[in-house]
């Protein structure tokens, strides 16, 4: 299973299996990992699953488009990585991804 | 003896309070207690990918079976409760067992409000609010078959969306002159009109239906001019009530839905509730409300975990919802209450990407957003710092929604 790293905005690093298939934000909230509220549930209507993603690994994950990129540049302190987790399908390729936490999820 | 919280529910409040529980570092044993057969499942797919067929029920899980186990959550499905004793700390269930708790949360939700309507038994008849409801929804659905909603409020739009996917032909019936009166513009309610007439849904507002008839099941539907529909199916979807007997029974305070404080907390002090069910004091808005969203439910949830392990975490968020129909998202920021202005920024009369901005004394009170991500964003910014704005900015498409909130 595919390991996931959550890293927060204070530097602490969490470490999830997450099955391929799943989002990144469904790995978070399964783990019981702070910083991704997800309060929509994966329905990308909420921006709650901010995450910056390591800019290793953008290349795998890919760029956001449609919804997900007009909500993310309105989000606190976007980036060029920033990715909403619920909409990341893990993969086998994914295996060892960082993602980083924001300070504020909004 | 270990302490033990009992949560009566089993749906989004009710996960996100077991879950909420073990991070505010609740270390008794905590125990779920259902009336359906599965564990919490998100609902907003219920009326779309659910009813199509798209998803099964392990795929809208709020979390999986193993989670619970690992964080000693227990649950008791298929399981109703009959009365709560606060003065023994217990519940009685159905069929007579009685568990104690130390602490309770009352997450029961709501159900459908209840058409007193000649036929309404009649196989084929439906409510939709659970996974069970859907089941046998699908069970009465083929492409060709007629169905008659009876409602256009979302729940109702919604689900003649998903009828429409699987090819079936929708009549939706709305008592009102507009479907959505209750809650929103008329310009939302005229494109929601238009974009179902486009997709083949029979819209037909100002009309109350009187009767369903049929020999042994559903087949026709008697409306108040008189005129009859065929119907295979009838969906009623005429709102919701809160679930409030159990704790009207056990002596605590009820006026459309269960009195709580900011913080979740009932008159009596060992019982939280959360979700639809309650009517809470928003600080942002500086009135009680009850809501019926998914947000609410989680929100309002964490703070009732932090109440019952003693802590502190006042719940005062913005309201917001979501409702996907069709290729349109709609995102809802804010309530669109004593608004004395409507915005509207995009083409809501041909398009399907727009915004209406509602407006009070210049600020921005509430927006719906259709396909509109950015503008979703920037509204629940600008709800929240109430600063005025110009609404010629809001209306104008060509300004970047993001130089509103300088």
């Amino acid at each position: 299973m595919p390991i996931i790293n959550y890293v927060t905005h204070d530097g602490n690093q969490f470490e999830a299996e997450v099955e391929v298939g799943k989002t990144v934000m469904e790995g978070a909230t399964e783990n019981m990992i702070d910083g991704i509220l997800a309060e929509c549930g994966g329905a990308c209507s909420c921006a709650t699953c901010h995450c910056y993603v390591d800019e290793k690994w953008v290349q795998v994950v890919g760029n956001a488009d449609g919804i997900e990129k007009e909500m993310l540049e309105v989000v606190n302190e976007p980036k060029e990585s920033s990715r909403l987790s619920c909409q990341i399908t893990v993969t086998e390729e994914m295996d060892g991804l960082v993602v980083h936490l924001p300070e504020s999820q909004y | 003896m270990s302490e033990v919280c009992v949560i009566i529910g089993a749906s989004h409040a009710a996960a996100q309070l077991s879950a909420s529980l073990r991070t505010e570092g609740w270390e008794g044993e905590i125990l779920v207690i259902g009336d359906e057969a599965y564990l919490p499942y998100h609902r907003p797919p219920l009326s779309k990918t659910f009813l199509s067929g798209e998803k099964s029920i392990e795929d809208i899980q709020i979390r999986p079976a193993a989670f619970y186990e690992k964080q000693n959550i227990q649950f008791r499905l298929n399981t109703r409760v009959e009365s709560i004793d606060r003065n023994k700390k217990s519940l009685t269930l159905e069929g007579g067992e009685i568990i104690s708790y130390s602490k309770l949360a009352l997450c029961t939700g709501s159900k459908p409000r209840v058409l007193p309507l000649e036929g309404s038994q009649l196989p084929g008849v439906h409510y939709l609010r659970n996974a069970a409801d859907i089941e046998a929804i699908q069970k009465d659905i083929a492409p060709g078959k007629k169905a008659v909603i009876v409602g256009g409020g979302y729940i109702g739009l919604e689900t003649a969306a998903a009828l429409r996917k699987l090819g079936l032909e929708v009549t939706v019936l709305e008592m009102m002159d507009r479907v959505l009166q209750r809650v929103t513009a008329p310009e939302i309610s005229a494109f929601y009109h238009r974009v179902h007439t486009e997709e083949g849904v029979d819209i037909k507002t100002g009309t109350a239906i009187r009767a369903i008839e049929g020999n042994g099941k559903a087949e026709r539907v008697v409306l108040s001019d008189q005129s009859q529909l065929d119907a295979d199916v009838v969906i009623i979807g005429a709102g919701i009530v809160p679930n409030t007997e159990l704790a009207e029974k056990a002596g605590l305070k009820v006026d459309n839905g269960i009195l709580v404080d900011e913080q979740a907390r009932t008159e009596d002090p060992d019982i939280v509730a959360a979700g639809d069910c309650t009517n809470f004091p928003n600080p942002l808005l500086g009135q009680r409300m009850r809501l019926e969203s998914v947000p609410n439910a989680m929100e309002q949830s964490r703070s009732a975990a932090a109440s019952i392990c003693g802590k502190e975490k006042v719940y005062a968020a913005q309201p917001w919802f979501w409702s996907d129909q069709y290729d349109m998202k709609l995102q809802i920021a804010g309530l669109s209450q004593d608004y004395d202005q409507v915005v509207i920024r995009g083409d809501y009369e041909q398009g399907r990407s727009f915004v209406a901005w509602y407006l009070k004394d210049g600020k921005v009170l509430a927006a719906d957003c259709v396909n509109r991500g950015k503008e979703f964003m920037t509204a629940k910014k600008l709800i929240q710092s109430g600063v005025e704005v110009d609404a010629s900015k809001l209306a104008d498409d060509t300004v970047d929604p993001k130089e509103l909130l300088q």
